[in-house]
């Protein structure tokens, strides 16, 4: 015999008022990856905080003056120099004996590119930042064109594939590690796909004091060519195939991954997305060479971070993000 | 109290006074010796301040900015390549309407390289929409110092104190420092009313359509042009306050019934003045000291013009394909006078070639000229060049 209860959800959300750093109304796109994990990383982070934003996708469309989707201090100064603004701020939070946390925020291009090297000063310096890239693999904003974090043999605008040429020629820049190097106390992999884990996350590094830094895999259903109601789905086995495992350093040591259940074969991620499709070209011989080289990498993460599960965990690619009644959810 | 310090020394003895809570700190010559200097006061407690050491003047720019931005008083400063690397941080400063000061150490832009003094660096960054302010010696460095803070706060316009790389930052003179209580008098703490704050948040940067940015550029371009009244003000408060003046906007020396007049910026106003005492036998001469160049004081500049038949321009830098930069101003204020003076523009002194006092003389004589000189680089020496590069 089974006791049946009752839960009115709207009046449970009454009584969890959640404080949201950034609104509705702004104007991404359907199913805009980074709209998403910004409302994630919001929700997360709390009211005082002060946010750093470089140019960008997520610049643009919660700011069309006069009107601002943020709920807290938001500034925008430049592309590359997102770290520094960051670091100015902290720097003026600490002189004026404040607690209140500084929240960098940018984009593929800003953090692995263009804003390198103000992010590697501010990590050197120790600022008490926390610094959030959206990765969607790809200058999205300025119209789909290659960064140095667009994946291997992806087509973009920069990059696109022809006789000579099967997309990007190179391979994506492993950004976490490099941060790790600089002996950041806490650097993390995220993906919109899993809320709770990304949460999770963001609130670990908000605790702690110093740099951390959470690159958060986001897909861009316009750059990444899929419809906007797939991006979850998208993404999920972005995770799912070991093209982007999910994983904790702390000071440069391994302290945590998101194990995966089941391993996709990477050509069910690949296929979702327009980006993708020259390597299902047929009869093309290059393109089985190419997916094999993908398989092959999506293997080499599973292998390095010790992604392969041990049998079912509620906290990996099929257990995490299931809804558990009795609040599991809201990690 | 009056005491022998190398320019750079004073400077950030000048800073320290005006309590910055953020200097973010790049070296580069000639600026550096300001920066070791402010990091030595922060390292012996004379100053109370964050100094976030960064790894490019770019960072340096927008450490600044994110700080003043959040309401502290912020400094920094810089030279030659180091604030053309800043370039783009500075418009976005100004922009913005982020008060802070920042110190161009003057010096030559590379290629071809030349670590001495002109003002090409700060004159290539003109148009960012900053107060530019040029300084003759250290002493009127460490008040235009002070006094920017005050300027900078009350017109929400960043402010860049341009000081003569070497021939000021490392020369040794007598230089008073004010009293900590009188600056603390003429330097209220900084309230920035726009300030990144929790408890009311404000989004800063945002995206401007077409249908407000002419008006954001104007409400820019006005904000400049009333600063030339605070310019003025704070320079009469300072001299109220601690007994000096620094030039305003521009001062004028010399013979009241003099008929030409010597333009120039920066320490070679010192070799002038005393070229000028010394050749009793040379015609009279006005000198007129531009101590801001931005906002450019168009009426301050025609009034200070007055019954002269030439007005000889001597500036340290240039606009390659077009010629004197400060010159093609000066005329272009001259073209609202009825009776307007002949202009001679001359470029002298660059790269850090020395300015003789001889070369006063040599430039007075440019008004016995039929026609006045256009442009030249004064004391280029052709004959070192190869005939089809003269």
């Amino acid at each position: 015999m089974t006791t049946e209860t009752h839960i009115d959800i709207a009046e449970l959300r009454k009584k969890q008022p959640r404080f949201n750093a950034i609104d509705s109304g702004h104007r991404a796109c359907l199913g805009c990856g980074q709209a998403l994990g910004a409302r994630l990383v919001g929700e997360a982070v709390g009211p005082d905080i002060i946010v750093a934003n470089a140019t960008g996708c997520l610049e643009i469309f919660t700011t069309p003056w006069p009107e601002s989707a943020w709920r807290v201090p938001w500034m925008h100064s430049l592309f590359e120099n997102a770290g520094a603004i960051a670091s100015g701020i902290e720097a003026a939070m600490r002189a004026q004996g404040k607690s209140t946390k500084v929240v960098a925020m940018g984009g593929d291009g800003s953090t692995f590119d263009i804003g390198f090297q103000a992010l590697s000063g501010m990590l050197e310096r120790e600022h008490n930042v926390l610094y959030v890239c959206y990765d969607n693999e790809a200058y999205m904003n300025t119209g789909v064109q290659r960064s140095s974090s667009t994946p291997h043999a992806a087509m973009t605008n920069t990059s696109p594939p022809g006789k000579a040429r099967m997309g990007k020629r190179h391979l994506k820049k492993d950004i976490v590690q490099i941060i790790a190097a600089h002996h950041t106390p806490y650097a993390a992999t995220a993906s919109v796909a899993y809320p709770s884990d990304l949460r999770k996350k963001i609130r670990r590094a908000m605790e702690i004091e110093g740099p951390t830094f959470i690159q958060i895999h986001a897909p861009c259903p316009l750059g990444w060519g899929h419809e906007g109601h797939e991006s979850i789905e998208v993404e999920r086995l972005a995770v799912q195939t070991g093209l982007f495992p999910l994983v904790e350093l702390e000071r440069g040591e391994l302290t945590g991954v998101m194990p995966i259940r089941q391993q996709v074969p990477v050509t069910e991620y690949l296929k979702r997305q327009q980006r993708f499709r020259h390597l299902f070209a047929k009869g093309d011989s290059r393109a089985a060479e190419e997916l094999e080289h993908i398989q092959a990498l999506a293997d080499h993460n599973i292998e390095v971070y010790g992604l392969r599960g041990e049998g079912v965990d509620r906290f990996d690619t099929e257990g995490s993000d299931t809804v558990h009644r009795g609040g599991q959810r809201w990690a | 109290m009056m005491q022998p310090l190398e320019g750079s020394q004073a400077l950030a003895r000048a800073v320290a006074l005006c309590r910055p809570q953020v200097v973010a700190a790049y070296p580069i010559t000639p600026q550096t010796h300001i920066v070791e200097n402010i990091s030595k006061l922060v390292a012996d407690g004379v100053l109370n301040c964050e100094f976030v050491s960064v790894e490019s003047e770019f960072s340096a720019a927008s450490v600044v900015l994110g700080a003043a931005a959040a309401g502290s008083r912020a400094y920094t400063a810089t030279a030659s390549q180091g604030i053309l690397l800043m370039n783009e941080v500075l418009y976005n400063i100004a922009g913005s309407r982020i008060p802070l000061v920042l110190t161009c150490a003057n010096r030559a832009v590379s290629s071809p390289l030349s670590i001495w003094n002109d003002q090409q660096d700060s004159m290539a960054v003109r148009d960012a929409g900053w107060i530019q302010l040029y300084c003759a010696d250290n002493q009127e460095a460490v008040d235009t110092t002070i006094q920017a803070f005050r300027i900078a706060e009350a017109t929400e316009l960043p402010v860049m104190v341009c000081v003569d790389g070497f021939t000021l930052t490392h020369t040794l003179e007598g230089i008073d420092i004010p009293e900590v209580a009188e600056v603390d008098a003429f330097l209220p703490p900084f309230e920035f009313g726009r300030k990144l704050d929790p408890r009311n948040p404000k989004s800063l940067g945002t995206l401007l359509s077409p249908d407000f940015y002419p008006e954001a550029r104007h409400s820019h371009h006005m904000a400049l042009e009333k600063a030339q009244a605070v310019i003025e003000q704070v320079d009469a408060d300072f001299a109220a306050a601690i007994g000096r003046r620094s030039g305003g906007l521009l001062t004028v020396e010399g013979p009241e019934d003099a008929r030409i007049g010597i333009l120039t910026l920066g320490s070679v106003i010192g070799t002038f003045r005393e070229a000028a005492e010394e050749g009793t036998d040379l015609p009279a001469a006005k000198l007129i000291k531009l101590r801001s160049f931005r906002p450019f004081p168009v009426e301050a500049l025609k009034a200070a013009v007055a019954g002269l038949t030439d007005l000889i321009v001597v500036e340290r830098a240039l606009s390659p394909g077009a010629g004197g930069i400060v010159g093609a101003e000066v005329r272009a204020a001259m073209s609202e006078l009825a009776d307007a003076p002949r202009v001679h523009n001359v470029a002298l002194g660059l790269g850090g070639r020395d300015i003789p006092m001889s070369s006063y003389a040599e430039l007075l004589a440019l008004a016995e000229r039929d026609a006045p000189l256009r442009f030249a680089v004064f004391d280029a020496d052709l004959n070192k060049l190869p005939e089809e590069d003269r």
